[in-house]
């Protein structure tokens, strides 16, 4: 399953949009955790404890994003986004949102960018170097 | 007499302690800079942009998505004087440079984590900062959680 942030995928073609998926989890730190992170505010700087947790648990929530993405056959999501929100007072909740899509593999990587406008003539394997890259499609 | 001594001792316990968990933040943030001076230095050729295209000249054969992530907080004593400020307004300069190293700190361990992964460049980088609550508020120093995350291009030959 490949994750992107952006519209497209270099290299690849989008061929068919599944729809929009997300995944979320709410996350609350434990006790001894926040002991040792109100001695840590002492000193000020990283927690790297904190750190740990919420990349934990954005990585849940990913996780969760893919498991619909191929509960509906999609081959990768892009445009990911993320969002925290402190939903409480020690919870905070993760949530990743994408939209699932089909691909088909570009056989040139050259022509990867020009090849995902479906609109743009094919070009040379070699002149994409000069070429300005078309406007992104929006899955 | 005995109640100003009974009130005093607690009390110079706590400004010791608050003055010194502030020097030892205060070396540690120094020498935090001076390790993100050094690590930024090995990674100045990396292309990193938020143009949500490929960069022109580059035929990356696919992508992965990266994310670096930092929570960093103020100390109590950076909280205690920043009140102060509040009363003014203006630039909270305790707090500036506390956002900008964590930001940093995020941006590098996204570039690492592409770099790990060979790739030619990060696109569409996005930053975002969010606030967490600790526990109801009244007693601990602000925390921020601040991510990092774009699109890694990998090389065609994967």
């Amino acid at each position: 399953m490949i994750v992107v942030n952006t519209e497209t995928i270099p290299g690849y073609e989008i061929v068919e949009v599944k729809g929009l998926v997300q995944g979320n989890t709410i996350r609350a730190k434990h006790l001894g955790r926040d002991i040792t992170a109100s001695l840590k505010n002492l000193v000020g700087g990283e927690l790297t404890q904190y750190t740990e947790l919420l990349t934990e648990s954005r990585r849940q929530a990913v996780e969760r994003m893919i498991q619909q993405a191929q509960q509906l056959g999609a081959d990768a999501v892009v445009n990911v986004r993320f969002t925290t929100s402190s939903i409480a007072a020690g919870a905070a909740e993760l949530y990743a949102y994408g939209t699932a899509v089909n691909l088909v593999r570009v056989p040139s990587p050259g022509v990867a960018q020009a090849a995902s406008a479906p609109a743009e003539p094919p070009r040379g394997a070699g002149g994409v170097a000069s070429a300005p890259p078309p406007p992104p499609v929006v899955g | 007499m005995e109640i100003v001594l009974q009130l005093a001792v607690p009390l110079v316990v706590v400004v010791s302690l608050l003055l010194l968990g502030s020097t030892v933040g205060r070396s540690r943030e120094r020498r935090h800079f001076a390790e993100l001076d050094r690590r930024e230095e090995a990674n100045r050729g990396f292309v990193l942009t938020d143009l949500r295209t490929v960069p022109v000249g580059m035929a990356p054969g696919g992508a992965a998505l990266v994310t670096g992530a930092t929570v960093i907080a103020a100390d109590y004593l950076k909280t205690f004087l920043s009140g102060f400020r509040m009363i003014f307004g203006g630039e909270m300069r305790s707090y500036t440079p506390m956002i900008e190293r964590a930001r940093r700190e995020a941006r590098l361990r996204m570039v690492e984590d592409a770099r790990r992964m060979g790739a030619l460049a990060v696109i569409n980088v996005r930053f975002e900062t969010s606030p967490i609550a600790l526990n109801s508020g009244r007693n601990t120093a602000p925390m921020a959680e601040i991510l990092c995350y774009g699109t890694a291009l990998l090389p065609a030959d994967r």
